[in-house]
């Protein structure tokens, strides 16, 4: 390993999980006056699940979505995988097949039915022929759940069918890591339950996960780390029962009592 | 009654003038055909650098287009055909009518297609570019299919436009459909042959404009 061991304060991954898969530092973002990132680290190491909590315009969206470059940090670094994310060198469509990413309103392409929505990058962007990709998409849908739902359009799907349908979509790339903005924000409260089962099977699977989130039962069930976030500044991080049970931050404390009350 | 019948509908002229009015009709179907793809790809190009070229090229576009919807399509193809030869460059009719169309035609197929890609939400190309898809073919597999999708009405009722703006090119002596029937006009006095022509046109036309009106009603019905 050539990278220093990352001290705590730059959240060091939880013992006993794997090299770090994302390593992002110093990440400033701004939006004209407004600084909406300021200068933020986070380590995410194999296997990991971390989650990310914090008020609406805390920045941990922002933060996601420079995490595959969907955002264009104004300073700092990020190594996914090994690869130096904000090189100009760097040929970002590779580097996103590595990264999958699921939105808070799925985004599936309305004009293909769910099997042509899996197989588009796989036809595009890896090259597999048609059978190979229709073989490879079947078995996504199949992992969430969908196998009977290949050949139905977005419009004809329930909206946690549908987000089931995109993490499909970005796990058939075989992603080194997946990062989730919100998945589960859309959708009617009966259908929650299905998206974070498939999450969760992803998780036990081994997958390197980010999650931006307000569901924090499923937090405190699953996550190996959280990490809180306020006026784009990481306040701090740790294991969910000390994130929850016993924060040392004021704000934080402030903002779990607030979320469990709802 | 029977003068009016004499002058518009007269069936010996008809007969006579066919040859030159069947010309005619295959001269603009073939104008047609070349001045709606000129014109879609014109429109094309410039709604993609509309929407998605840096911000002096966006400019750029939007001067060109608003340009070349404000000149008349006809004071164009004449300054095309009989101005350019000033400077000493001769583009014949033919490439005075494909020049003048892809500029004119280009210009509102290009509004058309703008509106359409500014209608799909940003989400789509962002999903396209997180699974490593680039610009180019998130556009063309994600965006444009979508894009054409929403303004399908308008883009048929444009064509409707542009097959009957041919027309025109009879001033720079193509002898299409309203060119012909003006000749054979001349040289019978009788007004009959150009009756025909706006026949020939309806007769043309009309399935598009049953078109639009079926897909206007399709898109109202799926809001």
């Amino acid at each position: 390993m050539t990278s220093p061991a990352p001290s705590p304060s730059r959240g060091a991954p939880a013992p006993g999980l794997g090299r770090p898969i994302v390593d992002a530092r110093g990440l400033w973002k701004r939006y004209g006056p407004l600084a909406v990132l300021k200068g933020v680290d986070l380590s995410v190491a194999e296997r990991e699940l971390v989650f990310i909590i914090g008020p609406s315009g805390s920045g941990k969206s922002t933060l996601l979505r420079c995490l595959n470059r969907l955002e264009e940090p104004d300073d700092g670094s990020i190594h996914v995988d090994g690869i130096e994310l904000l090189s100009p060198r760097t040929d970002i469509n590779a580097a996103r097949r590595r990264i999958g990413m699921v939105f808070q309103s799925f985004n599936l392409y309305p004009h293909m039915t769910a099997r042509q929505n899996v197989m588009l990058a796989l036809r595009k962007v890896l090259r597999q022929d048609r059978a190979q990709a229709e073989a490879v998409a079947a078995r996504a849908l199949e992992r969430v759940g969908l196998a009977e739902r290949m050949d139905h359009f977005p419009a004809q799907l329930s909206g946690g069918q549908q987000q089931r349908v995109a993490i499909a979509r970005a796990i058939a790339l075989e992603p080194r890591v997946m990062l989730f903005d919100e998945p589960t924000s859309a959708l009617d409260p009966e259908l929650v339950g299905g998206v974070l089962n498939v999450m969760r099977e992803l998780r036990q699977d081994g997958m390197t996960m980010v999650v931006v989130s307000h569901e924090m039962a499923f937090a405190r069930a699953a996550a190996d780390r959280v990490v809180f976030m306020a006026d784009g500044e990481k306040l701090e991080e740790g294991p969910p029962a000390q994130i929850f049970g016993e924060p040392r931050h004021e704000r934080t404390r402030a903002f779990i009592r607030q979320i469990d009350r709802h | 009654m029977e003068e009016f019948a004499f002058a518009f509908l007269n069936g010996d002229i008809l007969r006579e003038a066919w040859p030159i009015l069947w010309q005619g009709f295959l001269y603009t179907l073939a104008l047609a055909a070349i001045t709606v793809p000129l014109g879609l790809v014109g429109g094309v190009v410039l709604a993609l650098l509309s929407t998605s070229g840096p911000r002096a090229i966006r400019l750029a576009a939007a001067g060109w287009t608003d340009l070349f919807r404000a000149i008349p399509p006809l004071v164009l193809l004449v300054f095309l055909y009989a101005g350019l030869p000033f400077a000493g460059i001769d583009v014949g009719a033919w490439g005075a009518v494909a020049i003048g169309f892809f500029l004119n035609t280009g210009a509102y197929y290009g509004e058309v297609l703008r509106a359409g890609i500014e209608s799909v939400p940003r989400g789509q190309m962002e999903a396209a570019r997180s699974t490593g898809l680039s610009r180019g073919q998130a556009l063309r597999y994600v965006i444009l299919p979508q894009a054409v999708r929403n303004v399908l009405p308008d883009l048929v009722s444009n064509t409707l436009e542009v097959v009957k703006l041919t027309s025109i090119a009879s001033v720079v002596a193509l002898p299409e459909l309203l060119f012909q029937a003006r000749q054979a006009q001349n040289a019978t006095y009788n007004a009959t042959p150009i009756v025909a022509a706006a026949v020939a046109y309806f007769l043309l036309l009309w399935p598009l404009v049953r078109l639009i009106s079926r897909l206007e009603n399709k898109a109202l019905a799926g809001r």
